[in-house]
C-alpha cells in the first residue's frame, strides 16, 4: 500500500515535544567552549550622520572583551554590501556598521563582545553615539516627492529600481467601458516575526576554516552571503543550520550581523554566540509587503471585466533588499487567474528612512492577489452585480495545457471555476447571503459580511543556475538504513518526514530507519533551499528520482550478483529485496548490495518550469458597527497544490498561511510616526495574532496535478496567505457595505472600520 | 543568592545572582533547553513552564522567586520509560507543532490548562491559550491538539497515522 | 532583555518589609508577583537598586470577609481572586475583572496590590476599584491608613503610596446581587485595553481615557436623575481629555467610551 498521500505523523515531533528542538541558541558543541557574547549597538534615530562614537566607558566595563565599529571593518577592508541585483541602484550601499550615516531606527553601529551574556546589555549602554539628526524620508511619497531630502547623496535619487515603462501606458485602457472604479489602496508593512529571532555563533579553527551556525532557509546562500560580504574562499567556509524556529522568508543569506560575528570571531580568535531580542528582531529583520497601489478596473454593466491597470509603489526601506524586486513578481502575477483582456503594471521602489523590507510569505504575490480581487469586488458593487457572479464571469476557464498570459507568466494547469464553486458551496454562501439579509433588514448591530478571493500564485521558480532544480543524494546502507541528503532546508516544513515517505515509496525502507540532512554546506555544497513553496516540487522531486536511480543501479549490482538480466528482476518493494520474475524464492536486499561497494545516487531533478497552485477563500466576518470591531468567524478554503503527499502537513501549511493572511487583513501592522520612529517594535505593541482573534479553518480538498514533476506536485507554503487576505478584507468591507462603504484599508482596525462607517453617513450616531 | 529548588522531580542547590530570569537559570543553569525566549514584554509564551503546578512566564520570574518552589519543564512531562504526557502525544498526533519554537510554552500552557479545566470548549481552549504565541500553525491544530488531551475528539475524528508508520 | 543588576531581599513580615525599605529609601522597590514590576525592569525603565520580595509574606495574603466588605491581602494573585467563590459570590465584579488580567501564566503570578499599586491608567484592576466604591489599606512607619479608591490614583503609574509604605490589603463592599457590568474594547484576548469600563451601583469609572481610571460623573449624575443606560452613556466622555496612539485617536476614543458605558450599564460582559 502506497504510504503516499496518507496522514503520516511527524519522525521530528518526540525530540521537538519532549526535550525541544535544538535551535541555534541551544547549540552546544565542543567547538563553541568558551565562547563570549556579541551585543550591537544601535540607532535611535532614523535618519542621521554619525557625528562620534565613543566606546571608552563600554570598553571599560565588566567583561567587556572588544568593541569594534564600522571603522575597524572599513580598515580591515570590508566593503558596504552591494544591493543584490544589479538594476537596483548601486549607490545604495550598506555598511555592516554603520560608518558615516545611520538611516534606519535599529540599524546597527557597533559590536560589544563580552564574557557572559548579561554583561552584553550593561555594556552596550555605555557606547557614546553622537547623532546630527536629519529629516527622515519617512514614507513612500516623500521619497518620491524628494521633500525630506535624500538617503543617498550619491544614487541621486530615492528611486531603486522600475519594473515597467510607464511611458508606454496605454492611455486608451478603458475606452469602451460602462463601468470603471479606480482606487489608492494599502498593502500595508508587516512584520514575519518568526518565534525563534535571529541569532549565530561562529568560530574559525586550527585549519583555518570558520565553521557559522546560523538559522537560516538556505545554507548554501548564506555561505555565499558570508563568502562575498567578507570576502572569503569559498572552502573556507562552513554553515551548520540547526533547527529552525520559523522564518517566513526573513532568514535568507546572511544579515550584517551574521557577517560581523563571523569577523569578530577571526579578530578574536575564539567563539562568538550572538542572539538578538525581539524588540531588536522586530525593528531589524527585514519587513513584508509595503506597497501603495493604485488600482483602476473597467468594463461592462453585466460584469464583465475588460481592463485593468496596476501601478505600485514599494517601499523598500533604508537599503534595497528583496523588497526591492519583489514588485517584479507582482506585475507577472498582475491578472491573477482572471481573464482580463487588456492589461498593464508598472512598479517603481524606492528607499525610505525604515526598516528594509524583504521577502514574506508570497514574497510580492499576495501584493498582487489582493489588488485584483479587491478590484474585482470594487466592480462589482459599481457594476451591481454580485461578487461571486463577477469572478465566475472572468475567471480563466478550464485548462490542462500550458497558459501564457500576457504578462509572461505560464500558468501550467488550472481550474479556478471549480474551485470557486467548491468554496462557495462548503460555505454554504446562498445561506450566508439570506443571514446577511435578514441582519440588514433587522438593522442590527452585529452585521455579517462575506468576502471571496480566486486567487492563482508562482512557486517553485528558478534556483540556482538555471531553471528550477534541486539536487538530492540518497544512500542505503549494509544495515538496512539509509541517508537522504537534501538542497532542501526545512523549517517546520517536516521534510524529515516526507522525504522519507518518497524514499520509503520506492525503497521499501521504513521511514524511522531512513535519516535526512540538509543544511551543513560541508554536507550538502548545492541546493536552494526553502522558499517560494519550491520545496516538495523540487527536493522532494529529486528525492523521488535519485530513490529510482538508485533502483537502477541496485538492479544491475542485483543482476551481476544472480547472473541475470536485469529486465528478468523484479523490485519487491513490501520487501525491499530484488527477486527473480516467476522465482521468488530467490531474493536478493536491496541493503546486501551496498555492501561491497556504497550504493548511492546523487540527483538533480530540473522542472520546465514553476507551477501556479490556484485556489479560492469565502471568508465571514461578523463587524460590530458600533465600535468598528471586526470578528473573523470562518475561512473556507480550497488550495489546490496539486498532489498531496501528506495530507496531515499539507493542511498544517494551509492554517498557517491562512492564519498569517487573515491577520494582514484585520489585524497585523508595522507602523512608524512622521520621524521614523518604529511605534510597533514589541509584541506587546505590534498586534501579532493570538489563538483568539481567529476560529479553527475549514479546508475543502481539491488537486489538479502539475505535469511539471511525477509527483504531481504544486507549492502549497504559501497558498493560503495569497487567499485570505483579500477575503478577509473584503468581508469587513462587505458587512458596512449597505451603509455605503466601498473600501477600508489594511488592517481594518475598529478605528478604521467605524471611520469609514461614519464617512459613508450610513450610521446613526455621528 | 543561593537557592534550592527542585527542578522536573530532582532537588538543586545553586549559587544564582538576583537578576537571574527563571528561563536563563534552566537553560544555562540546568541545561533544559526546551523552554525558549521568543520575547521581551511577557507577551510570546514561548518561556512557560510549571511553578509548582501553575503555567507561568519563567522570562519574568527571577531564579531567586523560584527559591524552595518546584519547576516544571516540558522535559519533565515524560515518563521514566520515555512515554510522553498525554498533552505532549497528543499534539503529536493532531501535527500541532512545524518549527516546534512555540511548542514547549504551548505543552505546558496546555497542561496548566487542562488541570485546571479538565473539560473545555473550544473558545476556552483559545482563551486559555491567549498568552502563548504561534506563527506557523495558525492555532487550528494547537486547538485541535488540546480538545483531543481533553478527550473531546473521537478516535476517527483525531488526526491519526496509518499504524505502521508511528515511530 | 535583561534587567540591569540590583540587590534582593526577602521580607518574612509586613513589618520587615517596612524596615527594608526605610533602610534603602527610593532605591528600594517591592516585588510580589512582578508582573508589572518586572517587565519595565527588564526594558531598563525601572532600574531600582534592590528588590524587596513580599510574595511570601503570609499576612499579607488572602481573602476573608469582614462586615459588608471583603477584605484582599495585597498579594493575593488575579488568579486566586478569579476562582475564589467567596468573590465571585460576593463581589462578582472583581472576580470578572481579576479573570481579565493579562493571560493565565500572568494571574498565576500577578497580585492585586501589585496591579493596584503600578496604577497603569488602562489596566482592569483600578478601574474595577473605582467603580466598586473600594479602598486601600496601606501599612507605613505610622501605622495602617485606609484610602479611598478615588483618592488613590493620584497621575499616570502614581498613587497616594509614599516610598517607605506598602499596599497591604484591599477592601471592596459585598454585594453579590448589586448590577454590575464590564468592557474591555481590545484588539487582541491579552491586550491592554483601548477603552475600558466597569460599571457597579450607579458608579461608573473609565480605564484610559485620561492618566489615571476616571469616574464617568456625569454619566453617574444622569443616571441618579433617571436617564436610561443609553442616555446616560451619552455624557461618558464629558470632562475627559484622552491621549491618541494608532489604535485609536480622541475622537474615536471618546465615541468607545459612549458605547462602552452603555453596555456596561446594560450588564454586559465583554
Amino acid at each position: 500500500m502506497s504510504i503516499l498521500g496518507t496522514r503520516v505523523l511527524r519522525t521530528e515531533d518526540p525530540g521537538f515535544l519532549t526535550t525541544g528542538a535544538v535551535y541555534t541558541e541551544d547549540v552546544q558543541d565542543e567547538r563553541l567552549a568558551g565562547a563570549c557574547y556579541v551585543h550591537f549597538v544601535r540607532s535611535t534615530v532614523a535618519h542621521a550622520s554619525i557625528l562620534s562614537i565613543d566606546p571608552s566607558a563600554a570598553r571599560d566595563a565588566d567583561g567587556v572583551v572588544a568593541v569594534y565599529t564600522g571603522k575597524d571593518l572599513g580598515e580591515a577592508g570590508i566593503a558596504p554590501v552591494k544591493p543584490m541585483m544589479p538594476n537596483m541602484n548601486q549607490k545604495m550601499v550598506q555598511s555592516l556598521l554603520a560608518t558615516d550615516m545611520v538611516r534606519f531606527v535599529g540599524e546597527p553601529v557597533a559590536a560589544v563582545v563580552t564574557e557572559e551574556m548579561y554583561q552584553g546589555e550593561d555594556a552596550i549602554e555605555l557606547v557614546d553615539v553622537d547623532y546630527g539628526i536629519l529629516p527622515a524620508v519617512a514614507t513612500m511619497r516623500q521619497a518620491l516627492s524628494g521633500e525630506r531630502g535624500l538617503l543617498f547623496p550619491d544614487a541621486q535619487t530615492n528611486v531603486v529600481v522600475r519594473f515597467g515603462d510607464e511611458s508606454e501606458s496605454n492611455r486608451d485602457l478603458f475606452e469602451g467601458c460602462e463601468v470603471v472604479v479606480s482606487e489608492v489602496i494599502q498593502n500595508q508593512r508587516v512584520a514575519p516575526a518568526p518565534m525563534e529571532s535571529r541569532s549565530g555563533a561562529a568560530v574559525w579553527g586550527e585549519d583555518g576554516r570558520l565553521t557559522a551556525w546560523i538559522p537560516n532557509q538556505g545554507a548554501q546562500g548564506t555561505k555565499g552571503a558570508l563568502v562575498g560580504i567578507l570576502g572569503l574562499k569559498p572552502e573556507d567556509v562552513r554553515v551548520i543550520t540547526p533547527d529552525v524556529g520559523g522564518a517566513f522568508g526573513a532568514k535568507f543569506g546572511a544579515d550584517s550581523e551574521h557577517a560581523v560575528i563571523c569577523w569578530i570571531a577571526k579578530q578574536l580568535g575564539r567563539p562568538v554566540r550572538w542572539s538578538e531580542t525581539r524588540n531588536e528582531n522586530l525593528l531589524v529583520m527585514p519587513h513584508g509587503r509595503a506597497q501603495e497601489q493604485k488600482i483602476t478596473i473597467g468594463g461592462m454593466r453585466d460584469g464583465t471585466v475588460l481592463a485593468y491597470r496596476l501601478e505600485v509603489l514599494q517601499d523598500c526601506g533604508a537599503y534595497p533588499k528583496a523588497g526591492a524586486f519583489l514588485p517584479m513578481l507582482t506585475r507577472l502575477m498582475t491578472p491573477g487567474p482572471y481573464e482580463i483582456p487588456r492589461a498593464e503594471a508598472f512598479t517603481t521602489s524606492v528607499v525610505t528612512n525604515t526598516t528594509p523590507v524583504g521577502a514574506y510569505r508570497g514574497a510580492g504575490r499576495p501584493e498582487a492577489a489582493a489588488a485584483i480581487d479587491r478590484a474585482m469586488d470594487l466592480f462589482a458593487d459599481a457594476s451591481g452585480v454580485d461578487p461571486a457572479e463577477v469572478r465566475r464571469k472572468n475567471l480563466l476557464p478550464k485548462f490542462t495545457e500550458p497558459h501564457k498570459t500576457a504578462f509572461g507568466a505560464v500558468y501550467d494547469s488550472g481550474d479556478y471555476v471549480t474551485a470557486l464553486e467548491k468554496a462557495l458551496a462548503a460555505a454554504g454562501y446562498d445561506e450566508l447571503r439570506a443571514e446577511q439579509a435578514r441582519r440588514r433588514a433587522a438593522g442590527d448591530t452585529l452585521q455579517l459580511g462575506i468576502g471571496l478571493s480566486s486567487y492563482v500564485e508562482i512557486t517553485g521558480p528558478g534556483g540556482e543556475a538555471g531553471g528550477p532544480n534541486e539536487n538530492s543524494t540518497v544512500e542505503v546502507h549494509p544495515d538496512g538504513t539509509a541517508t537522504i541528503l537534501t538542497g532542501t532546508s526545512p523549517h517546520g516544513q517536516g521534510h524529515q518526514t516526507v522525504w522519507a515517505m518518497l524514499a520509503s515509496e520506492e525503497l521499501g525502507i521504513p521511514i524511522d530507519k531512513i535519516t535526512v540532512k540538509w543544511g551543513d554546506t560541508d554536507l550538502v555544497p548545492r541546493g536552494g533551499g526553502t522558499g517560494g513553496s519550491r520545496s516538495l516540487q523540487l527536493g522532494g522531486a529529486a528525492v523521488q528520482q535519485a530513490s529510482r536511480e538508485l533502483l537502477d543501479v541496485a538492479r544491475e549490482r542485483a543482476a551481476a550478483t544472480l547472473e541475470a538480466s536485469p529486465s528478468d528482476l523484479v523490485f519487491d518493494t513490501e520487501a525491499s529485496a530484488f527477486t527473480v520474475k516467476g522465482d521468488p524464492d530467490i531474493s536478493v536486499p536491496l541493503s546486501s548490495l551496498a555492501e561491497a561497494e556504497r550504493l548511492f545516487v546523487h540527483t538533480v531533478f530540473t522542472s520546465p518550469g514553476p507551477t501556479f497552485p490556484f485556489g479560492s477563500h469565502v471568508a465571514v466576518v461578523d463587524v460590530d458597527t458600533e465600535t468598528g470591531k471586526v470578528f473573523l468567524r470562518r475561512v473556507v478554503t480550497v488550495d489546490d497544490a496539486g498532489t498531496v503527499m501528506n495530507p496531515l502537513l499539507a493542511e498544517g501549511q494551509r492554517h498557517g498561511g491562512i492564519a498569517q493572511g487573515a491577520a494582514q487583513a484585520f489585524l497585523e501592522e508595522v507602523v512608524y510616526d512622521d520621524d521614523g520612529n518604529p511605534l510597533t517594535a514589541t509584541f506587546a505593541d505590534y498586534p501579532f495574532l493570538s489563538a483568539t482573534e481567529v476560529p479553527s479553518f475549514d479546508l475543502v480538498d481539491m488537486e489538479t496535478p502539475t505535469s511539471y514533476n511525477p509527483l504531481g506536485a504544486k507549492g502549497i507554503g504559501e497558498a493560503g496567505s495569497i487567499g485570505s487576505t483579500p477575503a478577509v478584507q473584503n468581508a469587513v468591507i462587505d458587512a458596512v457595505s449597505h451603509l455605503g462603504v466601498r473600501h477600508i484599508d489594511m488592517p481594518t482596525s475598529p478605528q478604521r472600520v467605524w471611520r469609514a462607517i461614519q464617512a459613508a453617513n450610513g450610521s446613526k450616531e455621528a | 543568592m543561593q537557592i534550592k529548588l527542585t527542578v522536573n522531580g530532582t532537588a538543586r542547590s545553586d549559587e544564582v545572582e538576583p537578576r537571574l530570569l527563571l528561563v536563563h537559570y534552566l537553560r544555562e543553569v540546568c541545561g533544559l533547553r526546551a523552554a525558549n525566549v521568543g520575547c521581551d514584554t511577557t507577551s510570546c509564551g514561548a518561556c512557560t513552564v510549571l511553578l509548582d503546578g501553575e503555567s507561568v512566564k519563567s522570562c519574568t520570574v527571577l531564579a531567586v522567586q523560584a527559591n524552595g518552589r518546584s519547576v516544571t519543564t516540558a522535559e519533565g512531562l515524560v515518563a521514566e520509560d520515555g512515554t510522553m504526557s498525554a498533552v505532549q502525544q497528543a499534539f503529536r498526533e493532531n501535527h500541532g507543532l512545524q518549527c516546534g519554537f512555540c511548542t514547549p510554552g504551548m505543552v505546558m500552557a496546555a497542561t496548566s490548562l487542562l488541570a485546571e479545566n479538565p473539560d473545555p470548549t473550544e473558545q476556552q481552549v483559545r482563551e486559555g491559550l491567549e498568552g502563548n504565541f504561534c506563527r506557523c500553525t495558525g492555532y487550528h491544530n494547537i486547538v485541535r491538539s488540546v480538545l483531543a488531551a481533553a478527550g473531546k475528539l473521537s478516535r476517527a475524528e483525531s488526526a491519526g497515522a496509518s499504524p505502521e508508520v508511528s515511530a | 532583555m535583561i534587567p540591569a543588576t540590583f540587590d534582593y531581599e526577602v521580607a518574612d513580615s509586613a513589618a520587615h518589609a517596612l524596615s527594608l525599605l526605610a533602610e534603602h529609601g527610593e532605591d528600594a522597590k517591592l516585588l510580589a508577583g512582578g508582573h508589572s514590576l518586572l517587565p519595565m525592569m527588564k526594558v531598563r525603565l525601572a532600574q531600582p537598586a534592590v528588590l524587596v520580595d513580599i510574595a511570601r509574606v503570609g499576612e499579607l495574603s488572602g481573602i476573608r470577609s469582614e462586615g459588608n466588605q471583603l477584605v484582599i491581602g495585597a498579594t493575593t494573585r488575579h488568579a486566586d481572586v478569579a476562582g475564589s467563590d467567596l468573590v465571585r459570590a460576593e463581589v462578582p465584579l472583581l472576580a470578572y475583572a481579576a479573570g481579565q488580567v493579562g493571560d493565565p501564566q500572568i494571574r498565576h503570578r500577578g497580585t492585586i496590590g501589585g496591579s493596584l499599586a503600578h496604577a497603569d491608567p488602562s489596566a482592569d484592576l483600578p478601574m474595577t476599584l473605582l467603580a466598586l466604591g473600594g479602598s486601600v489599606e496601606i501599612t507605613g512607619p505610622a501605622g495602617v491608613r485606609t484610602v479611598a479608591a478615588d483618592d488613590f490614583f493620584v497621575g499616570p503609574f502614581e498613587t497616594a503610596l509614599s516610598p517607605d509604605e506598602l499596599l497591604s490589603a484591599v477592601r471592596v463592599p459585598r454585594g453579590g446581587d448589586v448590577p454590575w457590568g464590564y468592557q474591555k474594547f481590545v484588539r487582541r484576548a491579552n491586550d491592554w485595553a483601548i477603552v475600558g469600563v466597569a460599571a457597579y451601583d450607579g458608579r461608573v469609572a473609565l480605564a484610559n481615557m485620561g492618566g489615571t481610571p476616571l469616574r464617568a460623573l456625569a454619566v453617574e449624575e444622569a443616571l441618579r436623575g433617571g436617564a436610561s443606560a443609553a442616555e446616560a452613556a451619552a455624557h461618558a466622555a464629558d470632562g475627559t481629555s484622552p491621549g491618541y496612539d494608532f489604535h485609536a485617536d480622541t475622537d474615536y476614543r471618546k465615541h468607545l467610551a459612549r458605547v462602552l458605558t452603555k453596555r456596561a450599564l446594560q450588564g454586559e460582559t465583554g
